[in-house]
């Protein structure tokens, strides 16, 4: 195994829980500050990855279609907020949950009904389409660069409004006490319509991005939702925070368990018995991860709530 | 009349708890909402602000129906509430909780520091962190700092040492002093009734009294406010 090898499997770990990360902030903002499991996220994810390729596809400019991906996504996002999801902030969980599995199935067969069900493909924009060399010999695509990028400035932003500006402090304060901050004059039905709305259109920015790595298809949102709710568990349910280590964490534990475990079987076993072995325990791994943390903290890393 | 509460009934579910309230406040005046606990004074202030909606009666202020406003609406037309219980916010630091809900005038950050001086060294601290009484000035300065025109005071002084009753007290009559109107709810009688233009005294539900504090003689508080 080449240094090289190693460094990109790493790069791409990262890049993969950069990715994860735009999903997991939404949600854990959404679920910490109002209280919501919103299975629907993947869906937005999946509006967004859309959005971008139509968009991308009539144009021909990848950057109209990320544009068209955050609106769309963000308008999708303020709509069920409106319609559907703000009846059911005082209800329980379960109520949550089936309403937004109903968006899913909503969202999902709406899709298939406009684009059919074959998947819509986005090309890499000219800008990004190289490759830089890395140290070791190998090279590394510039995009999935830029996505590791663009992830650290979307975190370094969220930061910077939850915890520095007044509209971040009016989240933070109706997420202690929702009444209380109504009563000193803050709408706070339409701030959470916001909340949910950046919520979405990070969802749909993360949808647009791998839409460029993978497929566009139905679908494609709701195992990105589950790794997204491992995340938002390890980092502590309301914490940008620890939506960004846990997504880091999980992203590269997850691409370098797929690497490394087979080729560590590969020491002590056959090849094909050690590849067999290695994969079933890399798929394995991050909820190994997940229940090991838990058990030390199991309000999560950096839970809001601590 | 800044505030005028005419016939006001409330409801819990199906439990009624208030009974045709009847409560005004002038411009720059002090009233004392009083009664024994569980006569209705918190119910009051809820259905002021709409946090829990009457059932009937109405509720104007400054000329204007609060009836089908939502809260925080009510509140911007500049009702402050400092909430039983303080409700300050455990998770941001004292500046914060200033400056979440702040709407310009004459309190700002520099203006509530002057009043609570102890608000300015916790500057940074998170409310969490707070004393009950340092909690105490951060709800009444969080208030102020909307810029209200009537100050809500539910039991601001309730649970505190003597100590910091004394300084509370001072501060309220500072307000005072400046013209504040102030709705104040409050256990400590002699100090409500040297700071109070009126009294209105609440028993199950309704208003039963209302006048001078000077007329509310030993009888009559016997009669509604004894234990």
């Amino acid at each position: 195994m080449s240094l090289a090898l190693f460094i990109e499997q790493l790069l791409n770990g990262l890049q993969f829980g950069v990715m994860l990360f735009l999903m997991a902030a939404g949600l854990t903002l959404i679920f910490g500050v109002m209280g919501l499991i919103n299975l629907a996220h993947g869906s937005l994810f999946m509006v967004g990855a859309f959005a971008c390729a139509s968009v991308a596809a009539a144009t021909g400019s990848f950057w109209l279609g990320l544009a068209a991906s955050l609106a769309a996504a963000a308008a999708a996002g303020a709509v069920i907020e409106i319609l559907v999801i703000r009846r059911l902030y005082d209800r329980d969980h379960l109520d949550q949950v089936l309403a937004t599995f109903a968006l899913i199935l909503i969202f999902s067969e709406g899709t298939r009904w406009v684009f059919g069900s074959f998947p819509l493909y986005l090309d890499i924009p000219a800008l990004l389409s190289g490759a830089v060399h890395l140290p070791g010999g190998a090279q590394y695509p510039v995009y999935r660069l830029a996505v590791i990028g663009v992830g650290i400035l979307v975190a370094v932003g969220l930061y910077l409004l939850i915890g520095r500006t007044r509209l971040g402090m009016r989240i933070r304060a109706g997420e202690s006490d929702r009444e209380m901050i109504g009563a000193l004059g803050v709408d706070i039905r339409t701030l959470y319509t916001l909340v949910f709305a950046l919520g979405a259109a990070l969802a749909g920015l993360a949808g647009a991005m791998v839409g460029a790595l993978q497929s566009v298809q139905v679908g494609m949102g709701e195992p990105v939702l589950i790794l997204a709710f491992v995340v938002i568990v390890i980092g502590g349910i309301g914490s940008i925070k620890g939506a960004l280590v846990g997504s880091i964490l999980v992203g590269v534990t997850d691409t370098l368990g797929r690497f490394l475990l087979p080729a560590a079987f590969g020491l002590v076993m056959e090849p094909s018995a050690a590849a067999g072995v290695g994969a079933a325990l890399a798929s394995m791994l991050i909820y190994v991860v997940m229940a090991l943390i838990l058990a030390v903290r199991p309000q999560g890393l950096f839970s809001a709530h601590a | 009349m800044l505030l005028e509460v005419d016939g006001l009934e409330t409801f819990y579910g199906a439990s009624q708890a208030l009974f045709g309230v009847e409560l005004a406040v002038a411009e720059g005046e002090v009233v004392a909402l009083m009664g024994r606990n569980g006569m209705g004074k918190t119910t009051t202030i809820r259905s002021i602000l709409n946090l829990t909606p009457p059932r009937a009666g109405r509720v104007r202020f400054a000329g204007q129906e609060i009836a089908g406003r939502r809260p925080h609406r009510v509140a911007r037309m500049g009702i402050g509430l400092v909430p039983e219980g303080r409700r300050c916010f455990p998770n941001l630091t004292v500046d914060e909780n200033l400056a979440a809900a702040a709407r310009p005038g004459r309190w700002t950050l520099e203006a509530v520091r002057t009043l609570f001086p102890r608000l300015a060294e916790r500057r940074g601290q998170s409310a969490n962190t707070l004393s009950g009484g340092e909690q105490q000035m951060l709800a009444i300065g969080r208030a102020l700092m909307t810029n209200p025109r009537l100050l809500v005071l539910d039991e601001a002084t309730e649970g505190l040492a003597p100590v910091i009753r004394q300084d509370i007290w001072a501060s309220i009559r500072t307000l005072k002093q400046e013209g504040l109107s102030i709705l104040i709810v409050d256990k400590t009688l002699s100090e409500l009734l040297r700071l109070a233009d009126r009294c209105t005294i609440l028993e199950k539900g309704s208003t039963v009294w209302t006048g001078a504090p000077g007329a509310l003689d030993a009888a009559l508080q016997d009669r509604h406010l004894g234990v």
